[in-house]
C-alpha cells in the first residue's frame, strides 16, 4: 500500500493506494502540522483496515510537506497534481488548482510530465481565501456560494483585485441593497478573471481539469468556463488529486532508495 | 557548498579595502563614492580611494541588516518601491551603522547612469547630504547599435572630469599611471572572464554563488594589482579543481543559468536547495556584466566610453536576449532561473517577455522567483522554494 499526504494551507489530505484508491481523507489543517499528519494517517489506517507496516512508502506534498516526519520523501504539489490528474484522465493537458491560499496553472504533456507552471502564491486574490472573506462578509456558508450564485439575475461588477478592497466593495453593494446572489456571482467572476490572467501565461490546452477545494463550487467553475470560453473537467474528488499524485509517485519510485529522490 | 580557498583571500582583500577607505582621510587621501558602472579607471591615477555603495549595500544584505536599514530610509519618507541598495545606503548614512560601521564620508561622488536612473537621484541626495560635488557621466541607452556620436559624447565627459580631479587632489594627471591602470583593468577583466568560463566545464568547478562572492574585487578593485593577483590565485584553484575532478555540486545533473542580482540574504538557503537537487547554477547574467573589456591604451577615453556604454543594463531587451542565448549555448544549461527583483527595475522589467522569448528560441524552460536583493520583507522563502523545487522536479 502507498500513501500520499498533502498538507495544504486550509485542508490536509491523505490517499491510500493499492491497485486503486483505497481511502481518501480530508481534514482541516491544524496549527500543528505534525499532529495533523499523524491524525491523517490514523484515520487512513482505520478506514482501510490496515496496519502501519502495510504502508510501503509515504510521500508528502503541499505547503507543509517538509513538516511531515513520517514521510519517506517530499515532492512539490505541482508535480503531484500533474501526476494525479494524469492518472485520472490521461488526456488532461492543463490543470487549474485553486487552493485555500494559492492558485496555480500547470501544463503537462501526454506522459503527464510538467512542462510549465504558474503560481499565484503571494496574494489572496484568486484563491479560496478570497471566497472565504466574501462569504463571511455576506454571511453565507462557503458551501452555499455555488448554488446561490447560479440564481443570479443581474451580476454586480467587482473592480478591485485586492481582497481587502474587494471586501469593502462587497459590503457597499450589500448596503446598497443588492441581492446576495448577484454579489456572489460578481465575486466569482472577479476570481475567474484573476485566475484566467494568471493561467494565460502558460498554454491553456484542452482537456482542462480544475482541482482543489474551490472546484466544488459550481458557480465558480461556471464563471471560469465562461471566462476561458472552454469547458473544464472536475474530478470526482477534486481535493485529493495532489495526495493521489503523491501516492502514485511513491508507488512508481519503489526502486529508488528512501530519501534519495530529487 | 564547497567553499573555495580563495574565499578567505577575498575576505581579507575586501576587509583591507574597507580598512584603507576608513583611514584614507588620516593619510590625506580623497574618498570617492563610485557607482558600479562608472569608469573608475579615470580616478585611479589620482590615488583616490574608491568605495562602492552598491557593494556596501550587498554586504548589509548578506549580513541580513538590509531590511532594518531600508526601514530607516522609509522613516525619512522614501518610498518602499525605491531600489533597496539606495534605501540601505541611505539608512546606513542616517544611522551611521552597517556590518562595517558605515561608509567613510565621501569627498565627492562619481556615478554613471548606465545602470539605472535611480543612481542619479541617489547620488544627488548623498551630494546634498554631505555637501560634496557629484561627478556624473551620462551614457545614452543603446537601443540597437552603439553610435559613434554616443561614444564621442561619453569620451568628452571623461576628458572633462580630468581637470576637476586635478584640482580636487592637487595632483597632475599622470598619463603613465593611467596607462598602467588600464592595463591592470584589462588584465583583471580577462582573468574574471576566465574565472566565469570555468563554469562551462562539466561538471562545473564553481557555482554562481561563488561568482557572486568573488565578484567583489572586480566591482570594487578593478584596475588595481591586488585584484589581478587575487583572480590569478582563484583561477589556479579552479584549474586544479578541474584537474582533480572536483565539482562544485556533487553528481551535477542539472545545469542552470541565473538571471539578475543575487538574493543576498538568502544565498545559503538557495545554494543548498539547488545542491540538494544536484543542480548547479553554472553561470549568471550578473557577474558576466563585468566580463567584457576591450580597453585600448592607445585610445583610452574612447575605449572606456565604448565599454561602459555597452554594459548589460544599458542595452535593449533584444540585445539582452542575444547575450542570454549566447550564455545558454556557451554553458550548455538545461534551464534558467530568473530572480524578479523588486528593487532593480532596469534588470527586472521585461523578464516575463524575455522568459517567453528564451523558451521559444532555445526551448529551455525558465522559472521566475520573486524577491529583492537586500530587502527580505518582500521574500517568501517557502513559496520560492516550492517554485524552484517544482522546476527542478520537472527537469530531473
Ligand atoms: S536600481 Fe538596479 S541598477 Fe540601479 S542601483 Fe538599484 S540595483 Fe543598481
Amino acid at each position: 500500500m502507498w500513501c500520499g499526504i498533502d498538507i495544504g494551507a486550509a485542508t490536509a489530505k491523505l490517499v491510500l493506494l493499492e491497485n486503486t484508491v483505497v481511502a481518501g481523507i480530508i481534514i482541516p489543517s491544524g496549527f500543528d502540522t505534525v499532529k495533523t499528519a499523524e491524525e491523517l494517517v490514523e484515520h487512513g489506517l482505520e478506514k482501510a483496515g490496515i496496519l502501519r507496516k502495510d504502508i510501503q512508502c509515504i510521500v508528502a506534498t503541499g505547503y507543509g510537506r517538509r513538516m511531515v516526519p513520517m514521510a519517506d520523501r517530499t515532492v512539490t504539489e505541482i508535480t503531484c497534481h500533474a501526476r494525479g490528474a494524469h492518472y485520472l484522465d490521461n488526456e488532461v493537458r492543463t490543470i487549474i488548482d485553486i487552493g485555500g491560499q494559492d492558485s496555480k496553472g500547470i501544463s503537462l504533456d501526454a506522459t503527464g510530465k510538467v512542462t510549465d507552471f504558474v503560481m499565484n502564491d503571494k496574494c489572496a486574490a484568486g484563491t479560496g481565501r478570497f471566497l472565504e472573506v466574501m462569504a463571511r462578509a455576506l454571511e453565507v456558508e462557503l458551501g452555499e456560494l455555488g448554488t446561490l450564485s447560479l440564481k443570479c439575475e443581474e451580476k454586480v461588477a467587482i473592480s478591485s483585485t485586492c481582497t481587502v478592497f474587494a471586501e469593502s466593495e462587497v459590503i457597499s453593494y450589500k448596503n446598497q441593497g443588492k441581492k446576495k446572489e448577484d454579489i456572489i456571482a460578481g465575486v466569482h467572476e472577479a476570481i475567474a478573471s484573476r485566475i484566467y490572467a494568471m493561467v494565460h501565461q502558460i498554454p491553456i490546452q484542452e482537456k482542462i481539469m480544475v482541482t482543489g477545494g474551490v472546484a466544488l463550487n459550481r458557480g465558480m467553475v461556471r464563471a471560469l468556463e465562461r471566462k476561458m470560453e472552454k469547458e473544464v473537467e472536475i474530478p470526482g474528488d477534486p481535493q485529493i488529486v495532489g495526495a493521489l499524485g503523491a501516492a502514485l509517485l511513491g508507488r512508481e519510485s519503489q526502486s529508488i532508495k528512501k530519501g534519495s529522490f530529487s | 557548498m564547497k567553499k573555495l580557498n580563495s574565499y578567505e583571500n577575498l575576505k581579507k582583500l575586501v576587509g583591507s579595502h574597507y580598512m584603507q577607505a576608513k583611514t584614507a582621510h588620516f593619510f590625506n587621501q580623497k574618498i570617492g563614492w563610485v557607482s558600479s558602472g562608472a569608469p573608475v579607471e579615470v580616478l585611479r591615477p589620482f590615488d583616490i580611494v574608491t568605495v562602492y555603495p552598491e557593494n556596501h549595500a550587498s554586504i548589509c544584505g548578506a549580513a541580513k541588516q538590509g531590511s532594518e536599514l531600508c526601514e530607516a530610509a522609509e522613516a525619512e519618507g522614501f518610498s518602499r518601491d525605491l531600489c533597496s541598495y539606495f534605501r540601505c545606503d541611505r539608512g546606513s548614512t542616517l544611522l551611521g551603522t552597517s556590518p562595517i560601521g558605515g561608509l567613510p564620508r565621501p569627498d565627492f561622488l562619481y556615478g554613471c547612469n548606465n545602470i539605472c536612473g535611480t543612481i542619479l537621484k541617489w547620488y544627488e541626495i548623498a551630494s546634498r547630504h554631505f555637501d560634496v560635488p557629484f561627478l556624473f557621466v551620462d551614457t545614452p541607452f543603446v537601443h540597437t547599435t552603439m553610435t559613434d556620436h554616443a561614444v564621442e559624447y561619453v569620451a568628452a565627459q571623461l576628458e572633462e572630469i580630468v581637470p576637476y580631479l586635478e584640482s580636487l587632489t592637487g595632483r597632475e594627471f599622470d598619463e603613465q599611471k593611467f596607462t598602467e591602470t588600464l592595463e591592470l583593468s584589462k588584465t583583471c577583466v580577462e582573468l574574471w572572464k576566465k574565472t566565469l568560463q570555468f563554469g562551462a566545464h562539466k561538471p562545473s568547478p564553481l557555482t554562481c554563488f561563488d561568482a557572486f562572492t568573488q565578484m567583489a574585487a572586480i566591482v570594487s578593485l578593478r584596475g588595481t594589482q591586488e585584484a589581478v593577483t587575487h583572480y590569478k590565485t582563484l583561477n589556479e584553484e579552479l584549474e586544479s579543481r578541474i584537474q582533480k575532478g572536483i565539482a562544485a555540486v556533487d553528481n551535477e545533473k542539472i545545469r542552470l543559468l541565473w538571471d539578475n542580482i543575487p538574493v543576498w540574504y538568502a544565498m545559503r538557503g538557495l545554494s543548498e536547495l539547488f545542491e540538494n537537487h544536484q543542480a548547479c547554477l553554472v553561470a549568471d547574467t550578473y557577474t558576466n556584466a563585468w566580463a567584457s573589456a576591450a580597453l585600448d591604451t592607445g585610445n583610452p577615453m574612447e575605449s572606456l566610453a565604448r565599454n561602459y556604454l555597452e554594459i548589460y543594463l544599458n542595452i535593449s531587451m533584444d540585445l539582452m536576449l542575444e547575450r542570454i542565448i549566447a550564455l545558454i549555448h556557451q554553458f550548455d544549461v538545461d534551464g534558467m532561473v530568473m530572480h524578479s527583483n523588486r528593487s532593480c527595475k532596469p534588470y527586472s522589467l521585461g523578464q516575463y517577455d524575455l522568459a517567453r522569448c528564451i523558451k521559444e528560441e532555445t526551448g529551455i524552460p525558465v522559472v521566475i522567483i520573486e524577491a529583492d536583493m537586500v530587502d527580505s520583507r518582500t521574500y517568501a522563502e517557502e513559496q520560492a522554494r516550492t517554485r524552484i523545487e517544482a522546476f527542478l522536479e520537472s527537469l530531473g
